[in-house]
């Protein structure tokens, strides 16, 4: 319960962010050239100033920016984004469409990252400066330093286009009309070359914070009373020391969360998966301001409920934290 | 001194220097091995890598030198990952700075709108910044920098907060010195290590960034950038997949060079941390 009403205090905390980066977002895209009216305009092939003016004052657009700006905010309170002229559907539901891939791709990305990253980092420390930790740290770098746009189009090259083993993008085979299991199957086969694209930079993070982390932890006093207690080596990296290591791995989860929702951008651009972050891209080249503002709402609002989560795996993890509160 | 033995004693940062000179070098040389626009027509396209002696690396899909393109690439990466970062960094240690020595009222504003940054995914916001301002070579490179400034400045206000009360301060203040002159007279110079060190991560994300935002053709398309080669080789990726591979090789070693150069200026200058 302290836990709960703990993070609770920080979620209420982050109210005047998303707030802020509203407002902020809000005020930026006044400067944007041209409006939903010119993009609905352009859309319906032209049309003449009277009409213009019409839709300007059907949507608000006539009003001054700050009353713009509290007729935006109040909606919001609503829940109703406003209407995206692009898709012809409110913003609301367009994005509500496109969550899910994102999600799943990022909650796989994360999974990835997140056990390979431990696991490596363990045998990275376990073997400090012989040939594991040279080679596993080597790989490290070089993960951290390649685009993920390129090795995802890579990907594609050797195992959609030589090897033909996955399919080389789309989010399901539309083709054939797959239920239950078989289309999960198919779905998580489309996902394999995106989840380890997004995932691969964050291997590369996580395995280095894992490894210092784990070479903080294995010099302190209790892992050596642990050792002298007679434990074999695997009890007490398992049951002693990993449970300590973890905490920046977890802290790291919630600072990277807005970082993989961009990386998500590129990801589902190079796989053509339906998903937010394409839908980001798309809003911008299709000059659809109302879905972009949309967007960033969601985001922000996404970002903070992953901080949310990461508060509560944070006290569960470390009991000091409520008892400090 | 010391710090300069302890960096070149280490075989990685020393190759992560070579890598970052030859990258240099080549962004200095591009004009010297190639007089002509890096963008104008040299060929037949689509020419495969080493098949032809007049363009060692091939062609694009529109008959464009790629080693050519390569090495003016090279200026466009270091030019907006180098001033990205002077940007970043700059705005950074302001924030950082005012934040970390003022505190009460001015560092919870700071902090709030820094928070703000944070939260919003940078790449995302990136978008909305090329969306509203355009893509040229200046605006992308500006709001690549916009976008970057959050990690320095909490690194900035993190030591300036463990600096203030320091004796060296106190002194200063006893001598009469206004706040301006504390901040960046002394306070500054003692906090500043930590955060040039930290400019190696800023600058490699920087160089991604903008190859992403390449990549997607929301850059300037107006300039040879290894980011709009690997765009413009995904139309051809299923049989002339070099177009995109060779890019991307020039981006990994160039970022890779960055971080290592980091990895070891940071290691010279705490030996302390060295190896974790």
């Amino acid at each position: 319960m302290r836990i709960l009403s703990l993070a609770g205090r920080r979620l209420a905390a982050s109210i005047p962010t998303l707030v802020l980066i509203l407002i902020g977002v809000f005020l930026l895209l006044q400067f944007a050239p041209g409006d939903t009216v010119d993009a609905m305009m352009a859309q319906m092939g032209g049309g003449d100033a009277a009409t213009a003016k019409e839709l300007r004052k059907f949507y608000g657009l006539d009003l001054s920016i700050p009353a713009q700006l509290g007729n935006y905010l109040w909606r919001l309170v609503r829940l109703d984004l406003g209407f995206s002229s692009i898709y012809g559907k409110p913003v609301a539901s367009v994005i509500l469409e496109r969550l899910p891939p994102t999600i799943l791709l990022m909650t796989a990305s994360l999974s990835f990252a997140f056990f390979f990253g431990l696991v490596f980092g363990v045998i990275a420390a376990r073997g400090v400066n012989r040939w594991p930790d040279t080679l596993i740290s080597t790989l490290g770098l070089v993960f951290y330093a390649t685009p993920s746009f390129w090795f995802g189009l890579m990907a594609i090259v050797v195992f959609s286009v030589y090897l033909q083993w996955l399919p080389p993008g789309g989010f399901e085979d539309i083709g054939t009309m797959r239920t239950g299991i078989w289309r999960v199957f198919d779905i998580a086969s489309h996902l394999v070359l995106p989840t380890l694209t997004l995932g691969l930079i964050f291997l590369a993070i996580y395995l280095r914070i894992m490894r210092a982390s784990m070479l903080e932890v294995l010099n302190l006093d209790y892992v050596r009373t642990a050792r002298a207690k007679g434990l074999d080596e695997t009890r007490v990296v398992t049951r002693h020391v990993l449970r300590n290591a973890l905490l920046p791995m977890v802290t790291l989860i919630g600072l990277q969360a807005g970082t993989m929702l961009g990386g998500s951008v590129v990801v589902e651009s190079v796989f053509s998966l339906p998903g937010l972050g394409r839908l980001a891209y798309e809003s911008v080249v299709q000059r659809d301001l109302n879905t972009l503002l949309g967007i960033v709402f969601v985001s922000a609002l996404l970002v903070i409920s992953v901080n949310f989560v990461v508060d509560l795996i944070y006290a569960r993890l470390d009991p000091r934290i409520t008892a400090e509160a | 001194m010391d710090a300069v033995k302890r960096y070149f004693r280490s075989p990685a940062a020393v190759a992560g220097l070579i890598l970052l000179l030859i990258v240099i070098a080549m962004a200095i040389s591009a004009g010297w091995f190639y007089p002509r626009d890096p963008l104008a027509l040299a060929g037949r396209p689509l020419v495969w890598p080493f098949s032809n002696p007049r363009f060692l690396l091939g062609t694009d899909n529109s008959g464009r030198d790629i080693a050519a393109q390569i090495f003016y690439g090279a200026r466009i990466s270091l030019l907006i990952g180098g001033v990205a970062t002077a940007i970043a960094i700059l705005i950074g240690i302001l924030v950082g700075a005012f934040a970390g020595y003022y505190g009460g009222w001015v560092d919870n504003v700071l902090m709030r709108i820094t928070e703000a940054f944070q939260t919003l995914p940078n790449f995302v916001l990136l978008l909305v910044l090329v969306a509203v301002f355009g893509s040229t070579l200046t605006t992308v490179t500006i709001a690549v920098g916009v976008v970057s400034w959050p990690a320095p400045a909490r690194l900035t206000r993190a030591e300036f907060l463990s600096l203030r009360n320091r004796e060296f301060v106190q002194a200063g203040r006893t001598l009469g010195m206004k706040n301006i002159q504390l901040i960046f007279r002394e306070i500054l110079p003692n906090a500043l290590p930590p955060v040039i060190v930290y400019a190696s991560v800023v600058m490699a994300v920087a160089i991604l960034l903008e190859s992403a935002l390449a990549f997607l053709r929301l850059s300037d398309p107006n300039v040879a950038s290894w980011g709009n080669l690997i765009g413009l080789g995904r139309d051809v990726l299923r049989v002339q997949w070099y177009v995109s591979a060779i890019p991307g090789i020039a981006i990994l070693v160039t970022v890779l060079a960055v971080s290592l150069v980091g990895q070891g200026l940071n290691d010279a200058l705490n030996p302390r941390l060295k190896g974790r």
